[in-house]
């Protein structure tokens, strides 16, 4: 799902350094912060907004409850928040947490589905909805990079993301979503997930794609792609990375010819999708297939 | 994180699957001593190479011994071969085991069901690649909720019609106890690989292969101890002392940038320009103030010939980051060309800052700043 202005957003582990941070930054831009979750600080309020147990104290506590999570947890914690806002019926959870243990992501995931809990991440830097609100640590409120518009972005990596956005703003573009899918190996929302979401969303007329070598998840966005109208193009980070190293992320490996920069740009190309060669590469493609 | 073969047998016997005897040894009497251990009662042994990648019996790591003098020669041929890029220190020497079939069980992360999958297929005793080109249909796999574990009837019914003979139920009994070994030490890959069927019955684990997910290693400090950590060069150590993803490669032009994405695409288009990278070094995330310690690093390499500072800040502020490779500059005065694309958060002041302190503007894109650094790092070669 796209995370729209007038969803209502808790926070958990609002209280600590960055999340305070950027729980601050978030509601100067438009999201609609209603709450937060530290045990320790039930009932007391923090930054203006009241802070509970549990997301699930929040969501009986809170009037009209809340629709989407972000947690600001450290990785040994973060199966048990992502389940407390599972159950308390969250519709979304974006879970920033990078070095999560696998087997409790998985965890996560069954309980998710379970419940039709959209998890985004983990190790995921967030997503902007720019002129109306964003979720994680983005830097939304810089004009030169989020400025409205209607090219939607998908991306693996916060940095690279953020650097698409800009190349496509300095294009003259501006984007209607930018959602970042995070690093590791399993996910909740998937590119191809993403992409459906981006899809659907009605502000966005084209997709750019940031993918990264690893997985299969490109290959998947491909069957997708062929049959979407909104024209797309992509860029897939890792193609000059030695095989069967981890760079930087969990997710981004080459084993032997599986998660090769080859296999998804072929993938993508035979669904119709502009491959960018580099990231500054957007701009004329977007201009040529924009019309 | 890797554990070779005599790390991860006793977490299978711990969970109940039967191993074979035997015991590591680093020379050539340590083997003979086991071997002439386990021969009192008659048999062979086997001496096998300890190194964390597969094809160790095609390299020549594996070999029969019938008496402790010949498991010493043996040994001491093992004992310091290369197989694949690792030079074998140490041996498990096992009592050698009489088997009729070999099997292939496993149970790994999957990331399609994003759960636990177990695989097993008759085809054992090869690279599973080999397997599938053999019969492209003798795998079979179980998704599993990891929240409640397999189901043993479900695990049953996918050996239905594998051809086990009869063996059906012993099987399903070795993938639950292979499933709760997954489970109780946060592996991605628990694999059995041959899982053999004795001559006189019963099933026995000849080999394993068990690869701990590294963001679980702190709740298994003890056993992480018995794993085996990837090989590094120095550089590539001394980053991970510091907690900096740092990776080692072949070419003359040095990176630095935040986020594993905008690292790797950094290298991508220093490529594009017709350049070789030198090393991967990402100091985004929590390791965004670690501006420093990556300048002194990437100075540390003498191939290095130019490099390329790309940031784009999100999260990373990249006035922090700048600020943190200044100070280092200050204090190492480098002469290496080096070239700056800075965008994002934090962005006015880092660029403020750099002509403050180094007198330079970044270029305007990173496309820019690679190209530069790559001529740069040419010329630097003609001279």
């Amino acid at each position: 799902m796209i995370i729209r202005g007038n969803h209502k957003v808790i926070v958990q582990g609002i209280t600590g350094k960055q999340g305070t941070f950027w729980s601050e930054r978030m509601m100067e831009y438009g999201t609609k912060i209603v709450g937060g979750v530290n045990p320790k600080k039930a009932g007391t309020e923090h930054i203006g907004v009241p802070v509970f147990g549990s997301a699930v104290d929040a969501m009986k506590g809170l009037d009209g409850g809340f629709d989407v999570s972000i947690l600001f947890i450290p990785p040994m914690g973060a199966k048990a928040a992502a389940l407390d806002a599972i159950e308390a019926g969250a519709k979304a959870v974006v879970c920033l947490t990078e070095h999560i243990p696998v087997q409790d992501v998985m965890y996560m995931m069954a309980a998710a589905k379970e419940r039709g809990t959209q998890i985004i991440g983990p190790n995921t830097a967030g997503g902007v909805t720019p002129g109306e609100c964003f979720t994680g640590f983005m830097p939304a409120f810089n004009d030169k990079i989020f400025r409205p518009g209607n090219v939607g972005i998908i991306s693996r990596s916060g940095s690279l993301g953020t650097l698409m956005c800009l190349n496509v703003v300095q294009a003259g573009f501006g984007i209607s979503a930018f959602v970042g899918i995070g690093g590791d190996p399993i996910i909740g929302t998937t590119t191809r997930d993403a992409l459906e979401a981006l899809d659907a969303f009605e502000k966005t007329e084209a997709v750019v794609m940031v993918g990264e070598i690893g997985g299969a998840m490109e290959e998947h966005a491909a069957e997708y792609a062929a049959k979407m109208n909104k024209p797309m193009a992509a860029f897939i980070a890792g193609g000059a990375a030695p095989p069967g190293k981890k760079m930087g992320h969990a997710g981004a490996i080459v084993m032997g010819d599986k998660g090769t920069y080859k296999s998804k740009a072929d993938a993508l190309s035979a669904a119709g999708v502009a491959i960018l060669d580099t990231p500054m590469d957007v701009g004329p493609v977007l201009k040529e297939r924009m019309g | 994180m890797n554990f070779e073969e005599h790390a991860g047998k006793p977490l299978l016997k711990a969970a109940g699957i039967p191993v074979p005897e035997g015991a590591t040894a680093t020379d050539a009497d340590g083997a003979a001593d086991i071997a002439g251990k386990l021969l009192a009662d008659g048999g062979k042994v086997v001496v096998k190479a300890q190194v964390p990648t597969g094809k160790r019996g095609k390299a020549g790591g594996i070999k029969l011994a019938g008496s402790a003098d010949e498991a010493k020669g043996v040994a001491a041929a093992i004992l310091g071969m290369t197989i694949g890029e690792h030079t074998v220190g140490k041996v498990l020497v096992e009592q050698a085991t009489p088997f009729t079939r070999e099997f292939y069980a496993a149970v790994i992360n999957d990331p399609e069901t994003k759960g636990p999958k177990i695989l097993f297929s008759t085809l054992g005793g090869m690279d599973v690649e080999e397997a599938a080109e053999q019969d492209p249909n003798a795998m079979r796999s179980l998704a599993v909720d990891i929240r409640k574990g397999p189901d043993r009837a479900d695990v049953r019914a996918m050996l239905d019609g594998a051809g086990l003979d009869g063996l059906e139920d012993d099987v399903a009994d070795v993938l639950m106890k292979l499933y709760d070994a997954y489970a109780a030490n946060d592996a991605e890959l628990m694999e059995i690989n041959p899982l053999a069927v004795l001559e006189a019955g019963g099933l026995i684990a000849l080999d394993c292969k068990f690869t701990m997910d590294d963001s679980a290693l702190p709740r298994h400090e003890e056993l992480a101890k018995t794993g085996t950590p990837d090989k590094l060069t120095g550089l590539e150590a001394k980053g991970k002392e510091l907690d900096l993803k740092y990776i080692e490669l072949e070419g003359d032009v040095g990176v630095i940038a935040n986020g594993a994405g905008l690292t790797m695409t950094t290298m991508d288009v220093v490529r594009h320009h017709g350049g070789v990278p030198g090393n991967f070094l990402e100091i985004g995330g929590e390791s965004y103030t670690k501006g420093t310690e990556a300048l002194s690093l990437v100075l540390d390499n003498p191939k290095i010939k130019s490099l390329v500072i790309n940031f784009c800040g999100a999260f990373a502020r990249t006035d922090v980051m700048t600020e943190g490779i200044l100070n280092a500059w200050d204090e190492l005065k480098p002469t290496l060309p080096t070239f700056w694309s800075v965008h994002g958060t934090g962005d006015v002041e880092a660029v403020a800052m750099l002509k403050e302190r180094l007198g330079v503007d970044p270029l305007p894109d990173m496309s820019a700043a690679c190209k530069a650094a790559v001529d740069a790092a040419k010329n630097a070669g003609d001279a």
